[in-house]
């Protein structure tokens, strides 16, 4: 049991309850919501009781990031569960989706059981694990979807893997229909892209790099998506970078049922900020053209892209302090997910509400998690939100075990001020 | 000569890339190397304007001119040169290029010459060091020294490099000397022609303001000079080409192509060569026409000059 809990004067926003409108918010002794929206004001609060004056500050359900590295078990010195939970609640995250490429790779039933119990201990965030689609992620052979869904598993993903064996990928997807598996594929054609650094053009030209075309993106995309029209399951596309696999996507909407994601680094940084070879910036999809990233902002606004993810992918220091080609891929960023997508609402590039969407319950709906709303009887797992705050990245302030962020020195604007899981305030800034 | 002094300073701490130079510090290198031209045909060739310095040739990647040339230049003007290879040595032990730098930085040198086989190396280590960086080769994005070699070449021949047409042929996509061609060529208003098969050409080449062409007979058309690459086999990390043998046929400098050049087009090439691969071997060694050895001759100077100025 809580002490219950009330705002008020908050602009309240869930997408998924459709309230978007100043208002209050009541956490039961449970820690369950009690009621949320314009009706709560200070005509049902008892007089005795004490409430929190939120004036005009935003309270949105606990993002739900949908693609996130946990160096646990293995790589514990680059993440654990005790670092990226603090990490994610700071940054207002309270339920994480964690990739399977960890060592040893979560493709058995008893390893599920040691990471629910880890992140049970460990964490105070919401854990939902992913397997990996094939053991070991060879891509070569299944693992059993069946029995690591009912031990809890929400997803299958080679995780920064591709399954690229056409005749694999169709049974996966025959399997994942019968089991009604959500399938999520990092799509790479990893012939095409070998040794790739950076987006193929320009920039790969003058640094000298290896370049990653956009079609290493296409071609899988088409590729699953014609085997989609015959093997009708749950598939996801965990991220996107380019122009021309929205096209596809928008093309293919009409035939067939999948959802996208896009990592919130292509939607706020391109090919031009790897600058003097900022290993930091070494992505995987590649960070592309002004031009690509315009165009993903475009494909939230077109409902193209479903979520937005940090695609959190801690690297110690010592994997990126080395040459380009040598660098690690990947970057930090579970903790400015969100001040960083509110970058894209300041400039006004896409709605606030439809970020929100992006970041709370389109993930949840795909995951078919009840998490992600501020639905009556739910758990309260929400945050409080300075939407104006502004602040500005340093690696040195950062909680995460790794400092690999891809925006030090990036001047944000709206800072998490506050974060509850079940109703308890885990963070306080 | 020993009494000309510069009078403008050259604007950049290292020599990381022909694309940081400006004009002015492009004309300053150049203006100093033609000053040891001379110096290196007379009898005593040893000047002493860096005794007391030391010269670091960091190399993690098998050279032999540029190499023996950065230690014969830094040998002419006086300086301490330690040459180190370490293709072999402290990297299979696992040490990283920024360990490695620490290392020597530690050692105090005035000037770190290196070469990498990975871009942006060069950049790296002059984040770490205290001295002055020379790039001597990063993979395949720079080579600065050997694009200035190129120009000081061209000009004690042509006397110019202002509105010649250069063609610069082969695998383009590997070469480091392409690129640091293109920016030099380019600032020194010359007209650049790129010829390599599609395979071996990079993406979007066009637009570092060259033209572009597949067919070499037409690339070569009416060129001034024609700069021929080595086929980067070791780079080759798939089937980029289908035989030497085809590649000769359709992109090896023959008497027959070169004539769709000018009459009095000079052949150059940085080495080293693959005969009978990118060149003819009689087309290679023919004085009037190719200035490759010329080439390897003012690279020392171009060296020294670079070495003095910015040890400075």
């Amino acid at each position: 049991m809580i002490k219950k809990k009330y705002f008020l004067n908050a602009n309240i926003i869930d997408p998924q309850n459709s309230i978007d409108e100043v208002g209050g918010l009541i956490i039961d002794e449970n820690g369950l919501i009690e009621a949320a929206g314009k009706k709560v004001n200070t005509n049902n609060i008892p007089s005795r009781e004490k409430y929190i004056d939120l004036k005009g500050k935003y309270i949105i359900p606990g993002i739900v990031d949908m693609r996130v590295f946990v160096g646990e078990p293995g790589f514990e010195y680059k993440e654990n569960f005790r670092t990226l939970s603090e990490a994610s609640l700071s940054g207002g995250v309270t339920s994480v989706v964690t990739m399977p490429n960890t060592n040893p790779v979560i493709d058995n039933v008893s390893i599920v059981d040691f990471l629910k119990r880890r992140g049970r201990d460990k964490a105070k965030i919401n854990i939902f694990p992913t397997a990996s689609l094939t053991k070991n992620l060879e891509g070569t052979n299944m693992t059993e979807f069946g029995l690591l869904q009912a031990k809890g598993i929400v997803g299958f993903t080679d995780g920064y893997k591709t399954i690229q064996n056409t005749r694999l990928m169709s049974r996966i997807m025959r399997s994942a229909y019968d089991l009604n598996c959500l399938i999520m594929q990092h799509v790479e054609d990893k012939e095409l892209s070998k040794d790739g650094m950076v987006n193929d053009g320009i920039i790969s030209t003058k640094l000298g790099l290896q370049g990653i075309s956009d079609l290493a993106e296409k071609i899988i995309i088409e590729r699953d998506l014609t085997l989609l029209e015959d093997f009708n399951c749950r598939y996801h596309i965990s991220q996107i970078s380019s122009q021309k696999s929205l096209e596809v996507i928008k093309r293919r909407k009409e035939n067939v049922e999948f959802t996208c994601g896009v990592s919130i680094n292509n939607l706020s940084l391109n090919e031009n900020d790897i600058g003097d070879f900022r290993t930091f910036l070494k992505l995987s999809p590649p960070l592309r053209t002004e031009d690509d990233r315009l165009a993903l902002i475009k494909g939230i606004n077109n409902d193209l892209i479903d979520v937005i993810v940090s695609d959190h992918k801690p690297e110690d220091e010592e994997q990126k302090r080395l040459t380009f080609a040598q660098a690690a891929a990947g970057a930090s960023g579970i903790e400015t997910l969100l001040p960083l997508a509110l970058e894209l609402y300041h400039n006004e590039s896409i709605k606030l509400n439809k970020i929100i969407k992006a970041l709370t319950c389109n993930p949840a709906k795909i995951l078919k998690i009840n998490k992600g709303n501020l639905s009556i009887g739910n758990d309260a797992d929400f945050c409080i939100l300075d939407i104006n705050k502004p602040w500005v990245v340093k690696k040195e302030n950062l909680i995460s075990k790794s400092k690999n962020t891809s925006i030090e020195g990036r001047k944000l604007q709206g800072k998490i001020t506050n974060t509850f899981v079940k109703g308890e305030e885990l963070f306080k800034i | 000569m020993a009494n000309v002094k510069k009078a403008i300073k050259i604007s950049q701490k290292h020599l990381l890339g022909i694309q940081d130079l400006s004009i002015t510090d492009v004309n300053i290198i150049l203006t100093e190397a033609k000053q040891f031209i001379d110096l290196n045909k007379s009898k005593n060739k040893k000047l002493d304007v860096l005794r007391g310095k030391t010269q670091i040739n960091l190399f993690f990647e098998p050279s032999t001119r540029t190499q023996s040339s950065f230690e014969l230049a830094g040998k002419r003007l006086g300086a301490d040169v330690m040459s180190m290879n370490l293709n072999n040595s402290a990297i299979k032990k696992g040490e990283t290029l920024i360990d490695t730098a620490m290392t020597l930085n530690a050692m105090h040198p005035d000037i770190i010459v290196v070469r990498h086989q990975d871009s942006g190396a060069s950049n790296l280590l002059s984040q770490k060091v205290n001295c002055a960086v020379l790039n001597a080769g990063d993979g395949r994005r720079e080579h600065p020294t050997q694009a200035l070699l190129d120009a000081l070449t061209i000009i004690d021949r042509k006397k110019k490099i202002e509105g010649l047409k250069i063609a610069i042929c082969g695998d383009i996509v590997h070469s480091r000397v392409a690129r640091s061609n293109i920016y030099l060529l380019n600032m020194l208003g010359a007209e650049v022609n790129i010829i390599a098969p599609s395979n071996l050409m990079p993406k979007d080449i066009d637009k570092l303001g060259v033209n572009s062409f597949s067919d070499m007979k037409k690339g070569l058309k009416d060129c001034d000079i024609v700069m021929m690459l080595r086929l980067q086999n070791e780079r080759m990390t798939s089937s980029f080409l289908s035989s030497n043998r085809e590649y000769y046929e359709y992109y090896g400098l023959t008497p027959d192509k070169l004539n769709y050049a000018k009459d009095d087009a000079l052949i150059m090439h940085p080495g080293p060569m693959n005969r009978g691969i990118e060149i003819d071997t009689n087309l290679a060694d023919d004085i009037n026409k190719s200035v490759i050895k010329e080439q390897v001759e003012l690279g020392v100077a171009v060296r020294m000059a670079c070495l003095k100025i910015f040890c400075e």
